[in-house]
């Protein structure tokens, strides 16, 4: 494989995933506490009906794009005669098990996103219907979930960044 | 007990603690 290939598809997977992980550090260290106080006050509106549901766009179809690109590196870049990358790396083989772990928490976090942050916050913003109860429930669930891919991208991220033989610097 | 994901520092209490966990598992078992 050519390395200027290799090189370009590791870049987009690294821009798709600071704009998915830098949303979720923005929802959970700014957005969340300061939705707190925009409620006291009464400010709120402008958040839940102008913020949130452009950053979750972004959000959820950056998280897309970067597991995309995130498999399609390791099909080109970590595979050897016998197996390809991507299995080489979810079935932790060898020397890509340490970034397997990587793309296993990764796509725990992006599950959690289509299957538990967005469906729930459509709940909260009122983008679909729902009583009073299933919003509280919906953020709770959205809540946890969000704070869950928070805790997991912090050993995702060194992962990635020291499971490639490309750029570990000799970690494992 | 309470939950640590309720707070912001124990959301990343967790996951240093789950980093160093699974560096072992890995070191130890898988590399």
């Amino acid at each position: 494989m050519d390395p200027l290939f290799l090189a370009i598809e590791r870049w987009l997977h690294v821009l798709a995933g600071i704009t998915w992980i830098g949303l979720l550090y923005y929802f959970n260290f700014v957005q969340v506490p300061g939705l707190a106080g925009a409620n006291a006050d009464g400010t709120a509106a402008g958040i839940t009906k102008h913020i949130a549901p452009r950053a979750l766009l972004w959000f959820r179809w950056a998280a897309v794009a970067t597991w995309l690109t995130g498999a399609a590196y390791l099909l080109l870049g970590h595979g050897t005669g016998e197996m390809n990358g991507v299995a080489r790396a979810f079935m932790l083989q060898g020397s890509a098990a340490p970034i397997g772990v990587g793309a296993w928490l990764g796509t725990i976090m992006l599950f959690n996103v289509w299957a538990l942050i967005w469906p729930n916050q459509k709940k909260v913003l009122g983008l679909v219907e729902a009583s009073d109860e299933e919003k509280v429930k919906g953020a709770r669930v959205a809540l946890l979930a969000s704070r869950t891919n928070t805790m997991l991208s912090i050993p995702m991220l060194f992962f990635m960044i020291t499971g490639s033989p490309a750029h570990g610097g000799g970690l494992f | 007990m309470k939950n640590p994901l309720d707070s912001i520092t124990g959301t990343i209490t967790s996951g240093v603690v789950l980093t160093l966990v699974l560096y072992v598992f890995v070191k130890g078992f898988l590399v």
